[in-house]
């Protein structure tokens, strides 16, 4: 084990899976500069120009590319900078990497990752904070991944590059100096499996990403009122870990889920009925969801705290659904 | 040497082959036989033909929706692709795609594309992908006149560019960005000085002459393949169906589709072999053969097995792949 940020683990997991396979490479604006954040820092001079490559600022063909690239059998890892400009090359993400695999009849694979910075960090603003993740899962074709430690950081980054479907990789770009233990050497971290951040018998919390830490503080105050809330990190929004999710409900009989993006058709959303379809009867009070309400990040700190979902209101829920 | 009677007579075969193959799918589209969209290149054979003439097993290419030739023209086998038109297990994409999607990638066909301009970044990071593997290969992108006025073909031009990656840009510029006149639609002086802005060597020719589009295409990746980065191959043509099958295209006048068809590509071609020495009846022999493998790939396709419904499930993705219905 080695404390690391969260942002070394990830430049750690680029740098070991690039010395482990000579066809994995990364794409994207200003990497040669260590990226926007740093998380590429230091990689362009170990491993070139033509591995570590500085793209112009055109994301279409960045995406586009990518799907070529990983076409003809390189693993290809795609930088967006931050997750809003992703948008700029849906039709390659959505309508070429995801479906291609599927309407060529599996005559090819598509083996990319695509890193969106994503949430909220330092007032970005409308176009810099986005939370879209639910988006993705609905797109048949792609692996969605929102890790909220080093260590899955770490272990999550290097699965999604060996995996040979698309992934969509989100990393919160508030967690980037987050530090926390990595295991050594070659460390990969299951997609699909979620994990138990703290167990607690009255209660589940689902959440990913940078909302788990939120909801760790929340926690740690409900249980001075006597209230154990067991949070699940969700780590991979698909495929998801039903069946944790689903175990822990059953047990603690209260289900919130908790998450930084827009309220309306997030993730939670689907969280939520599966768990209406399968613990019918069995919950002790009505399953409930945090989430944003349905307006565009604001920027003055005053305006953005009205949208930001933190601990104090996933203590209220909890609180609340624990006196039902 | 290179435009010999024996090599243009078999790149007449399969222009032949592609006009049998895009009037049987046509016919089989009107009669409902064919389900889903079917765009026909009939008109355009001789820019598909005389640009695959030039490449290899291994060189890669991307398409679009009007895609039926370009992948008969990199080598794949008419019978699949007819079934996959028939939406039949023994399609080259087992039923999934269609025409719009047509591929084969066994030939380096990377596929058909229903989104305009699409094929054009694949193509370059194809390209890309390939030189990181230490292969000599190069990437070919077919798109149309529409696609230039989409942002990934500026894109994808400036990443070839500046990246100097083996790729042979080809428009196929007959006119018509779908149902409307793409001059009417579009500034500048057309897709040639779009490229040249971006410091890519473009040749404008007429795509209805196979000899002038072989001819230009092999100089055109002879220079792509000794390292000196894009090209980019303008070629004039006519869309001589509508926009699909069912497209009657009352938006242009019959006697200008009729002058046209005095300038298609068969018949010019058919001329030029004459005039090289071909014998009238080798050529009538080689339209009636590939009109009759074609019918032949319909008759088959026709009573191919449909794929099993449990292949709606496949290929979905590894992790987190559907369950089959009802199986939640």
């Amino acid at each position: 084990m080695t404390v690391m940020t969260y942002q070394e683990a990830a430049r750690q997991a680029v740098r070991h899976e690039m010395r482990r396979d000579p066809l994995v490479w990364a794409l994207g604006e200003d990497l040669g500069r260590g990226g926007v954040f740093g998380q590429y820092r230091g990689l362009q001079e170990e491993f070139g120009p033509a591995r570590i490559v500085d793209t112009p600022i055109s994301e279409a063909a960045i995406m586009g590319a990518a799907v070529g690239a990983a076409l003809v059998g390189t693993r290809p890892i795609v930088e967006m900078r931050f997750a809003d400009f992703a948008l700029c090359a849906m039709d390659e993400l959505i309508n070429q990497a995801a479906k291609n695999r599927y309407m060529f009849g599996g005559q090819g694979r598509v083996p990319l990752v695509v890193r969106q910075p994503t949430g909220l960090w330092r007032n970005s603003a409308a176009q810099h904070s986005q939370s879209l993740e639910a988006w993705y899962v609905h797109v048949p074709g792609l692996v969605v991944i929102a890790p909220a430690t080093p260590a899955d950081n770490r272990g999550l980054l290097a699965a999604a590059i060996r995996s040979d479907d698309p992934v969509v990789y989100f990393e919160h770009k508030n967690l980037w100096q987050l530090e926390g233990e990595v295991p050594d050497g070659d460390h990969l971290t299951p997609i699909g499996r979620a994990e138990i951040r703290r167990p607690g018998r009255d209660i589940t919390i689902v959440t990913w990403s940078a909302l788990v830490h939120e909801a760790l503080t929340a926690a740690g105050q409900a249980a001075i009122d006597g209230i154990e809330a067991e949070i699940i990190d969700l780590r991979s929004l698909w495929p998801w870990d039903r069946e944790m999710v689903l175990a822990s409900a059953a047990r603690t009989g209260r289900l919130l889920v908790a998450h930084e993006a827009v309220l309306a058709s997030g993730f939670g959303a689907e969280v939520a009925a599966v768990a209406a379809e399968e613990l019918f009867g069995r919950l002790k009070a009505p399953v409930r969801r945090l989430g944003a309400p349905r307006m565009p990040v604001p920027y003055a700190a005053v305006l953005e705290a009205e949208y930001r979902v933190d601990a104090s209101d996933i203590l209220a829920a909890v609180r609340s659904l624990c006196a039902e | 040497m290179k435009n010999n009677l024996a090599r243009m007579t078999e790149l007449y075969r399969t222009m032949v082959r592609i006009r049998a193959f895009e009037d049987a799918a046509q016919a089989a589209a009107r009669a409902g036989k064919v389900v889903g969209a079917v765009h026909s290149s009939a008109g355009q054979e001789a820019v598909a033909v005389g640009v695959c003439a030039n490449l290899r097993i291994d060189d890669v290419l991307t398409s679009t929706h009007r895609g039926h030739g370009h992948t008969i023209a990199k080598g794949a086998d008419a019978g699949a692709m007819m079934a996959e038109l028939f939406g039949r297990s023994t399609g080259t994409n087992g039923g999934k795609g269609g025409s719009l999607h047509i591929a084969d990638f066994s030939v380096g066909m990377l596929g058909a594309n229903g989104v305009v301009a699409a094929g054009l970044p694949i193509a370059v990071g194809a390209a890309q992908g390939l030189r990181l593997k230490g292969s000599e290969a190069l990437a070919v992108t077919f798109f149309g006149d529409g696609a230039t006025n989409r942002g990934p073909f500026l894109e994808a031009l400036n990443w070839a560019a500046s990246f100097a990656l083996p790729v042979l840009f080809v428009c196929e510029d007959n006119g018509f960005s779908a149902m409307t006149r793409t001059a009417s639609v579009t500034g500048g002086s057309g897709p040639a000085a779009r490229a040249e802005a971006i410091g890519v060597r473009a040749v404008t020719i007429d795509g209805n002459d196979l000899m002038a589009v072989d001819h230009t295409a092999g100089e055109l990746i002879a220079e792509i393949r000794a390292g000196g980065g894009p090209r980019f191959l303008h070629c004039r043509t006519y869309r001589l169906r509508g926009h699909t099958a069912t497209d009657p295209a009352r938006y242009r006048e019959e006697a200008e589709v009729a002058a046209h068809e005095l300038v298609e590509p068969l018949t010019l071609a058919r001329i030029k072999l004459i005039e090289l020495g071909a014998a009238a009846r080798d050529l009538d022999a080689i339209e009636a053969e590939e009109f009759a493998l074609i019918e032949r790939a319909v008759a088959a396709a026709e009573v191919a097995a449909p794929p099993d419904p449990s292949a709606a499930y496949a290929d979905v993705q590894d992790l987190g792949a559907p369950p089959a219905r009802g199986a939640l």
